[in-house]
C-alpha cells in the first residue's frame, strides 16, 4: 500500500486492510444522491437529490411512507442495490470522507458488514434457512478476519449472549426457523454488530414483530448504539418507534427530503404539511370514537412525479405556485429545514 | 429419525405385497400352458408335466399360489427361470451392470446438468442462458434411440472414440457413451431445475444479507444461493436414480447392455413368468428403498424438514 493522500484513510494496518477514521466525528456524508430504476415502463426516479450526514454516536431516523425512497437510500449506502435495473446517475456517499460509489467493488465489499452494517425487516427470510445461526454469525469473522472455525464459533456464542439469546451455547447450532421472530431479529443484530461497525442501518427492524417485542428490540438497538458509539440510521414509517431512539430525523417523500429536524421539534411543531399529515394519522386515545385522520390520495407514481412540489396533489394548503415551482429544502428555523413554500405558515399553525 | 425409518419400512410391506400380487396375478393368470414348448416339437411326458405343475403349485387356487410364492420369496428364493438358472443369480449379474450404468448416468447428469444450470442461472437472459434453454429443449424433444444411434455413428463409428456396443462385463469406459445417452434427457431437466431455482434464490432476502455481510459475490451465489437451489435438484436426481435402477430397455438394447431392463423384456417375451415376477419384485423393493434414502437425504439437505 503506497502512502495515500485521501482523507480519512490510513495506510493498511497489520491485517492488510484499510482502516477508516472519521474526520471531526463525521461518519457519513450523503451528497445529492440520485437513484433511478430502469424498467420496461420507463425510468422510475426513486431518489431525487438526497443529502444528509451522520456523526459518530448519532441516531438519525428516516421517515416516510412505502415508496418514499427510504429503503433505496439505505441500499445505496450499503451498495446492495441491484444494478441494473438500479442506476446512480448522480451523487456521492462518503464514508469517513471516502466516496463509496466510485470505490471498486473488491475494496468496497470490505466496508460492507465491517464498517457499515445493516439489519433488515424480515429476519426469517433474511437469514439463510439451511445454515445454523451460529455459523452465519461466525461467517463474518471467518471471511473478514480470517479467523479459524472454533474461534469464530466462540465469537458467535459471545455475540448471541450479548443480544440476550437464552442458552446461547446450546442454540448456536440451531437453524433460523427454530427461533421466534424476536430472537431471529436479535440474531440479525448480533450478525450486524459482529465486527464492530461504525454505522448501523436498521431498515424497519421491528415492523414484522409484535408490539412488546418491538420495544425490546428497539431498546437493545439503543443500548448497543450507546455502548459502541455507532452512528445509527433508523428507517421506519412508525413514528412511535422514532420518538425514543432518534436524535434527528429526516422525512422523505417521493425520493426527496421534505423536512429535517430534531425529533422533539418535529413532533411538537412540524414544518411541512406532509409531516403534519403523518402525525395526525397516528391514532390517539384521547380522540376515541372519531374517524382516523389520513392523508388523502396516494404517493405519486415514481415514473410520473408531478411537477412542482411532489406532494401538491395531496396537500390541503397547495396553491398555484406549488404546482409549478419545486420548493428547495431551506432553513426555516435554527437547525430545521423544510421543503415547503409555506413552511412558516405550517409551523405557526 | 430411527422411528421414522422403521415406520417407513413397515409402510413398504403393504406396497410390496400389493404390487407383487398384481404382477403375479397378471403373469400367471394369462392363458397358456407353461410346459408347452419345453420339450421341443413334441408334447412333454405326463410325468414331467405333473412334476412341473407340483413344483410351481399350478393346481392350487391363485391366492394360495401367491401365498406360497411370498413365503418362498421371504427366504430369499425367487425360483428358477425356464432355463433352470436361479433368478437371484441372474438378477445379481444384471444389477451389477445396471447399477454401474445408472450411477454413471446420474454422474453425467449431475455434472453437466448442474454446471449448465448454474451458468444459465447467473447469466439469465444472456447468450449462454438462451443457448442452454434451446439446447435442453432440443435434447428433451429427441427420442432416446435417435440420440443413441447418432452417438454410435459419430462417437463410435466415425471418430472411433468409444466402442459402439459393450461387452457382457462392461468397463466404465465402455459404459460412458450409453450413460451419456441415458442421462441426456435428465441433463436437460437438471439444468432447467437448477436454473429456475438459482434464479429464484438469487432474489432471496438472505442473498441480499450475504452481500450486505461483505461476502464476495462468488460466495453469496456459489454457497448461499446454490446450497438452497440444490435441494429440489438433488431430490429429482435421487428419484431419477431410483428409476434408472429399474433398467433402461431402449438404451440397453441399442448398446447391447446386459442390464435389468433387457432381462425383464426378454423374460416377458419368453413368457418366463418366474423370472418376470422375481425381477419385478426386486425392482419394487429397490425402488422403495431408494425413495426412502432420497427422503432421508431431503431432511439432511433442508433442516426445515424434520423426520421426527
Amino acid at each position: 500500500m503506497t502512502t495515500t493522500t485521501q482523507p480519512g484513510i490510513r495506510p493498511a494496518n497489520a491485517t492488510g486492510k484499510i482502516t477508516y477514521t472519521p474526520v471531526d466525528g463525521r461518519l457519513l456524508d450523503v451528497e445529492d444522491l440520485h437513484v433511478e430504476f430502469h424498467t420496461d415502463d420507463g425510468i422510475a426516479k426513486a431518489i431525487n437529490g438526497v443529502s444528509f450526514t451522520l456523526d459518530q454516536g448519532e441516531s438519525l431516523a428516516i421517515l416516510g411512507e412505502s415508496g418514499s425512497g427510504k429503503s433505496v437510500t439505505a441500499q445505496a449506502i450499503m451498495g446492495i442495490l441491484d444494478m441494473p435495473p438500479a442506476k446512480i446517475p448522480h451523487g456521492a456517499v462518503k464514508y469517513c470522507g471516502v466516496d463509496l460509489l466510485t470505490m471498486p467493488d473488491d475494496r468496497r465489499r470490505w466496508v460492507r458488514g465491517a464498517e457499515i452494517a445493516m439489519i433488515f425487516q424480515d429476519a426469517l427470510s433474511s437469514l439463510n434457512p439451511v445454515f445454523p445461526v451460529g455459523w452465519q454469525i461466525a461467517e463474518m469473522f471467518r471471511q473478514h478476519r480470517g479467523m479459524n472455525k472454533s474461534d469464530a464459533q466462540a465469537q458467535a456464542v459471545r455475540l448471541m449472549e450479548r443480544v440476550a439469546i437464552p442458552a446461547a451455547k446450546e442454540r448456536v447450532k440451531a437453524y433460523p426457523h427454530q427461533f421466534s421472530g424476536g430472537m431471529r431479529q436479535r440474531i440479525m443484530i448480533a450478525m450486524a454488530i459482529a465486527l464492530d461497525p461504525a454505522v448501523l442501518i436498521a431498515d424497519e427492524p421491528t415492523t414484522a414483530l409484535d408490539v412488546t417485542v418491538q420495544a425490546q428490540i428497539m431498546s437493545l438497538l439503543q443500548e448497543l448504539q450507546q455502548e459502541r458509539q455507532m452512528g445509527l440510521i433508523l428507517i421506519t414509517h412508525d413514528l412511535g418507534v422514532v420518538a425514543d431512539v432518534a436524535d434527528r430525523s429526516v422525512v422523505m417523500y417521493a425520493g426527496r427530503l421534505v423536512e429535517t429536524a430534531n425529533v422533539y421539534d418535529l413532533y411538537r411543531n412540524p414544518a411541512h404539511p406532509y409531516t403534519r399529515g403523518l402525525l395526525e394519522s397516528i391514532p390517539r386515545l384521547d380522540q376515541k370514537g372519531q374517524t382516523l385522520a389520513a392523508i388523502g390520495g396516494l404517493p405519486p407514481n415514481l415514473l410520473r412525479i408531478p411537477p412542482g412540489c411532489a406532494f401538491n396533489p395531496r396537500c390541503r394548503m397547495a396553491k398555484d405556485v406549488c404546482r409549478v415551482d419545486l420548493p428547495a429544502l431551506r432553513e426555516v428555523a435554527s437547525g430545521r429545514h423544510s421543503a415547503c413554500h409555506f413552511a412558516e405558515e405550517v409551523i405557526d399553525a | 429419525m430411527g422411528k421414522y425409518i422403521i415406520r417407513r419400512l413397515l409402510q413398504m410391506i403393504p406396497v410390496i405385497i400389493g404390487t407383487t400380487f398384481l404382477i403375479f396375478y397378471m403373469v400367471f393368470a394369462l392363458p397358456g400352458d407353461p410346459t408347452a414348448g419345453k420339450c421341443g416339437e413334441r408334447p412333454c411326458p405326463a410325468a414331467y408335466v405333473a412334476k412341473y405343475r407340483a413344483e410351481h403349485n399350478l393346481d392350487d387356487p391363485m391366492p394360495i399360489r401367491y401365498a406360497k410364492y411370498v413365503a418362498k420369496t421371504a427366504t430369499g428364493d425367487l425360483g428358477t427361470n425356464r432355463y433352470g438358472v436361479k433368478v437371484t443369480e441372474d438378477l445379481k449379474k444384471r444389477y451389477v451392470v445396471t447399477g454401474k450404468l445408472a450411477l454413471m448416468a446420474v454422474a453425467v447428469e449431475v455434472v453437466i446438468g448442474i454446471a449448465a444450470g448454474i451458468l444459465s442461472g447467473i447469466r439469465k437472459g444472456r447468450f449462454i442462458d438462451n443457448l442452454v434453454l434451446v439446447s435442453t429443449l432440443f435434447v428433451i424433444s429427441i427420442p432416446v434411440f435417435v440420440i443413441g444411434a447418432l452417438c454410435q455413428y459419430f462417437l463410435g463409428v466415425k471418430w472411433g472414440l468409444f466402442p459402439v456396443t459393450v461387452s457382457a462385463k462392461p468397463t466404465l469406459y465402455e459404459l460412458f457413451m450409453p450413460a451419456f445417452v441415458l442421462g441426456s434427457l435428465s441433463i436437460a431437466y437438471v439444468a432447467r431445475l437448477t436454473r429456475t431455482n438459482l434464479v429464484e434464490n438469487l432474489r432471496a432476502d438472505y442473498v441480499r444479507t450475504a452481500i450486505a455481510k461483505g461476502l464476495s459475490r462468488k460466495r453469496a451465489v456459489g454457497l448461499h444461493a446454490l446450497r438452497n437451489s440444490m435441494i429440489p435438484v438433488i431430490t429429482f436426481v435421487g428419484f431419477d436414480f431410483g428409476g434408472l435402477l429399474g433398467g433402461a430397455i431402449v438404451t440397453e438394447r441399442i448398446f447391447n447392455i446386459q442390464g435389468i431392463g433387457g432381462y425383464i423384456f426378454r423374460s416377458i417375451y419368453n413368457r418366463d413368468g418366474v423370472a418376470v415376477v422375481g425381477a419385478v419384485t426386486a425392482l419394487v423393493i429397490v425402488y422403495l428403498l431408494v425413495n426412502l434414502l432420497v427422503d432421508l437425504l431431503y431432511g439432511v439437505l433442508d433442516p426445515r424438514i424434520s423426520h421426527d
